[in-house]
Formats: structure tokens, sequence, C-alpha cells
């Protein structure tokens, strides 16, 4: 279990929307450019790690309770899709780091995959 | 029905960012009413895999979603082209969207087997060339 703030840390991300909220614990991530797979396999995830770039990625997080949104490999979402999350509560960063290093380095920290 | 609260939806087609928008409403009506997290996943989830579906396939249509306390029941209507073959389209990972769907981040053919795992009751019916019509039920 960590916090998204430690998230934030570990990927060395910055923050788009959502700074209120960076106390939020998340128990567990996920990482996909398929948000079809994301609905199908996504158990209780907190994080979405995703180099899609598109509104559909914050209403499948919001359809799954998802309570942050990391834009990989330098990805930067448009301010409609920023706007979007912020009218749901939702954390949103992006991180330079690729979608491998990223899901990596957190694993690492002690993030896990969630329940299957 | 008694005490059924009863939304309707029209989907419009070709707006893909828009997609979700009426899922998106149904499950803050639901959260409102109380109604268990469990329960409201579940229904946001296939609503939302259902109303993509119809922007992808089926040039958008019509949802209908009845709430009573015992379950929520959501009637996706479209005047699409219909499934040729259900029993595929159930298969998980089989698709017919096309490329700039996938790039899209849908078109995993996960859709319609989502649908099914998500909910208590789903029954499609679906005519070639005149449209399909979706019912799905999620108790709560």
């Amino acid at each position: 279990m960590m916090k998204a703030s430690d998230v934030q840390k570990i990927l060395d991300a910055r923050v788009l929307t959502g700074a209120e909220h960076l106390e939020r614990e998340v128990k567990s991530a996920c990482g996909s450019d398929m948000m079809s797979d994301v609905l199908a396999f996504s158990k209780d995830h907190s994080v979405l790690l995703t180099g899609l770039c598109n509104p559909q990625v914050v209403r499948t997080a919001e359809m799954l309770d998802i309570v942050c949104i990391v834009f990989v490999r330098g990805k930067k979402p448009d301010p409609a899709i920023i706007e979007l999350a912020k009218e749901r509560d939702l954390i949103v960063m992006e991180t330079g780091h690729r979608m491998f290093s990223s899901c990596g380095l957190l694993y690492q920290a002690g993030l896990g995959s969630g329940a299957f | 029905m008694d005490n059924a609260i009863v939304l309707n939806y029209h989907v419009s087609p070709d707006d893909f960012t828009r997609a979700g928008e009426a899922s998106s409403d149904v499950k803050g009506k639901l959260k409102q009413l109380g109604i268990s997290p469990a329960a409201v996943r579940k229904v946001a989830i296939a609503m939302y895999e259902g109303e993509i579906n119809m922007v992808i396939h089926a040039r958008g249509g019509e949802i209908t979603v009845t709430i009573t306390p015992q379950r929520v029941e959501m009637v996706l209507a479209d005047v699409g082209p219909g499934i040729p073959d259900i029993d595929l389209a159930m298969k998980e990972g089989w698709s017919t969207a096309p490329e700039e769907v996938r790039n899209l981040g849908f078109g995993a053919g996960m859709g319609l087997p989502n649908m099914k795992k998500y909910t208590d009751d789903m029954r499609i019916e679906t005519t070639l060339g005149v449209g399909t019509t979706i019912t799905m039920v999620v108790n709560v």
C-alpha cells in the first residue's frame, strides 16, 4: 500500500490535476493502452498507467473507481481530458518514463497488480 | 413497477469523445440512491462497454435504464447492422472493430464478454440490417 504522492515521487511525475488528492491510498496498478483490457481485467485497481491519450481513458478510470491516471512516455493529454478528470476528482500525472519502466519502478517499490 | 426510476439516453453516433456520458450519469445517480458500490461498478462497466459498442458499430442508439429497489435493468437499442454470429461475437478476443477503433483503445474483443461477466442476466436480440437490442440486468 502506498499513497498517490509516492507514485508521483517514484515516477518523477508531474501532477496535471488532483494535487489536493495526493494523500489518497493506492492499492494496486495496471498498465495498458487497451481500455477494453483494463475494463476486462481490472480488479479494484487504483492506478492506471497508459500511453493512450483520449477522453475514454478518463471514462474508463471513472467506471472502475480508479484513483490516479499516469500518462507514460511523456504523453501530454489535452486540456479537455484534464478538465474531465478534474470534474471527477481524479488525479492525473505524466511521466517521462516508458510503460515498462514505470510499471517496474512501482512494482519494485511494492505496488502489486492486485488479486486476479 | 412500483418505485421504479426510468432514465432515457440518446447515444450520438460518431462522437467517440462523448461516448460514456450516459454511463457516467447513471453511475452518479445510482451512487446518490445509495446502491452498493459493487453493484454500481458492475452497472457502470457493463453499460459503458455497451455504449462504446453503440458508437463504434451501430451509429448510436437509445438506452433505457430502469432502477427498482431489487435490480437495475439496461436496454440498449440500436438500428445498426446487427450481429451476424452471436456465438462468435461473445468469444473473448473476437472483434470486427476497424484499426482506428483499436488505436482509440477499444476493439480488443472484450466488450460483449465483459458485459456478460459483469451482469446477472444478458439477452441479445439482433436482426441483420435492422438492429440490435441488448437487455442487461444487475441485481442490487
